[in-house]
């Protein structure tokens, strides 16, 4: 028998180490009561949130005369309405893939500059200004969107339409730029700060020795950089990336701002027209009635499929390299 | 291509701290030079002045010359990149590229020098796995990651991977301090296979390693808590181990202190 560990360890000793015992396990019994309590009241509210949405949305979509998905209209004023969420799909992903396409080449390369290029005393004035940049409200981006970029752009998109015109994509016919294109434009500084810092912290803490492995070889500092620090940071970039374009699918005052909406998809990213999910519901909130409002719903429920969707698949991009990852050496 | 490294006065700088103090001293190629002292002495940052390693930590800073036969690896214009090519490094912690293949690591150094066919690429890799005695154990499974293998192997996948570049000095920081007993063996066996070919200096803090593996042995030492460390003696091993002629290095070998 193991007399002289029993009544530290197994069952029942001497009366005071008792008390003691029972007092760590009532401490125990809190803290479990409580993390598993906020842990089931945190599945409750989203299962209720989302019951609650399909519930309105299953009503506004059994009243739609169009085809949900693939209507190219949006009128919930009267009935019967009729309402799609084809325009706004498009609209929403196209705008988010032109902000990842230039946000995130240009953040992972601040970020390097920032860990791994610039002198210290200007990497932190760096770093912070692009902090700051998280920090500005996003109606101040749409403001400075519609006042200063949208005529900024001009004539960037007639250069663009006499020379890439051709791809159909990318013409231009005039007017204000109230596009898709320079909606992503704008998410895209927008989603630069997140991108950034994410990717930053993530460079930071590349092990030592799998740089010093490369310079010791003679590579070159972009040849570290390639050959530890980027693998390394693979998939710190691919998280940073989906937080960004979390932001930017989401992303709705900006956007409501600047784009000037259509309930039609242009070829041309350039010109006016389209629009995003939540540029739709923000726009079209305050004056719907009930039957308008469930649409909405519907259109947000939608948006909340495609980021699971965009989040699921950015975790199996990641889990489908771990056998190479960093962390596992 | 083994050389013969010739210092002198050299002196290294961590921002305003001296780290080492005027040393001067001979490595002999094709023969394996020992460097041992206590902690602190100095003797892994006068090996990593030696490719150029040491001005890569902020503040790191050098003075003296170092000669490769007969190049200054510090006159101006030398381009570190370029030194570091001719003069290989094995670390005290095993480091692949987590996110190569055993392959891929062996022919990381090849890749960064130049370009070369498949077939070429694979017979370096081959020769260069021979040459670390790791053949054997991994010729089956080269496309897997190098990460996957056990302390030792991994050691002796960074050596393999040093030597495919064909460096003509090999530099090995305490390389098995972080392997058991077997993998040690096996680390010294192939070291006195390796100083056929190249020049060898290798970091010890194990005097029975630096007696079993070396040729030359030298012994550093630093006068107290803050104070450079020093060159003390350097001389055939057997002598050092029987009969120095400082009397420090005969109080560290026989266990006085340090």
């Amino acid at each position: 028998m193991k007399t002289d560990i029993e009544p530290t360890s197994t069952s029942a000793g001497s009366p005071p180490q008792v008390s003691a015992r029972s007092t760590g396990r009532a401490g125990d019994k809190i803290f479990l009561g409580l993390s598993r309590g906020s842990g089931i009241a945190l599945l409750v509210i989203m299962a209720a949130i989302a019951g609650f949405l399909a519930y309105r949305a299953s009503i506004a979509i059994s009243k739609d005369e169009a085809n949900f998905l693939t209507a190219f209209e949006w009128s919930t004023g009267s009935t019967p309405m009729r309402f799609g969420i084809a325009v706004l799909a498009y609209g929403t992903v196209v705008s988010s893939i032109i902000a990842m396409v230039i946000a995130v080449p240009i953040a992972v390369g601040i970020a390097l500059f920032i860990s791994h290029y610039a002198p210290r005393r200007l990497a932190t004035p760096v770093a912070y200004v692009i902090d700051l940049l998280a920090a500005v409200p996003s109606i101040v981006y749409g403001l400075w969107g519609a006042l200063f970029l949208v005529p900024h752009l001009t004539p960037l998109y007639t250069w663009m339409d006499k020379y890439l015109g051709w791809t159909g994509v990318l013409s231009y016919q005039g007017g204000a730029a109230r596009s898709l294109f320079t909606v992503g434009i704008l998410l895209a500084i927008m989603i630069l700060p997140i991108v950034t810092s994410v990717s930053r912290e993530v460079f930071r803490q590349v092990p030592k020795m799998h740089e010093e492995a490369a310079l010791a070889l003679g590579a070159t500092r972009w040849e570290v950089v390639r050959m530890s620090v980027l693998p390394f940071g693979r998939s710190g970039i691919i998280s940073a990336s989906m937080l960004g374009l979390g932001r930017a699918l989401g992303e709705t005052m900006a956007v409501a701002t600047v784009l000037s909406p259509s309930y039609l998809i242009n070829v041309s990213l350039l010109d006016p027209g389209g629009g995003t999910f939540a540029q739709n519901i923000a726009s079209h909130f305050k004056e719907a009635n009930d039957n308008g409002r469930d649409a909405l719903i519907a259109s947000g429920l939608v948006l909340f499929v495609i980021t699971l969707l965009v989040n699921g698949a950015a975790r199996m991009i990641i889990a489908r390299r771990k056998e190479y990852s960093g962390t596992a050496a | 291509m083994a050389k013969r490294i010739d210092i002198s006065g050299l002196t290294a700088y961590y921002g305003s701290h001296k780290a080492i103090e005027d040393i001067s001293m001979t490595v002999e190629p094709r023969s394996v030079t020992a460097f041992i002292g206590p902690s602190g002495c100095g003797k892994s940052t006068f090996l990593r002045t030696l490719n150029r390693m040491h001005e890569v930590t902020p503040g790191g800073r050098v003075e003296g010359k170092v000669m490769l036969d007969d190049e200054n690896l510090y006159a101006s214009g030398v381009d570190p990149v370029s030194v570091r090519r001719t003069v290989g490094m094995v670390f005290q912690r095993p480091n692949p590229f987590p996110t190569m293949s055993i392959f891929e690591n062996v022919a990381a150094g090849l890749k960064l020098n130049g370009s070369y066919k498949k077939s070429e690429l694979s017979d370096v890799v081959e020769k260069s796995l021979k040459g670390a005695n790791l053949w054997n154990e991994v010729k089956d499974r080269l496309n897997k990651p190098g990460a996957g293998l056990s302390g030792g192997q991994q050691q002796r996948l960074c050596i393999a991977r040093a030597i495919a570049v064909a460096p003509d000095v090999l530099l090995m920081d305490e390389p098995c301090s972080a392997l058991d007993p077997i993998s040690t063996l096996a680390i010294e066996d192939l070291i006195g296979e390796l100083k056929e070919r190249f020049t060898i200096v290798i970091v010890t803090h194990n005097m029975q390693q630096a007696a079993r593996v070396s040729d030359r042995t030298a012994f550093f030492n630093l006068a107290g808590v803050g104070q450079p460390g020093k060159l003390i003696e350097i001389d055939e091993t057997e002598r050092i181990f029987s009969n120095p002629s400082v009397q420090a290095t005969e109080d560290y070998i026989s266990g006085r202190f340090g």
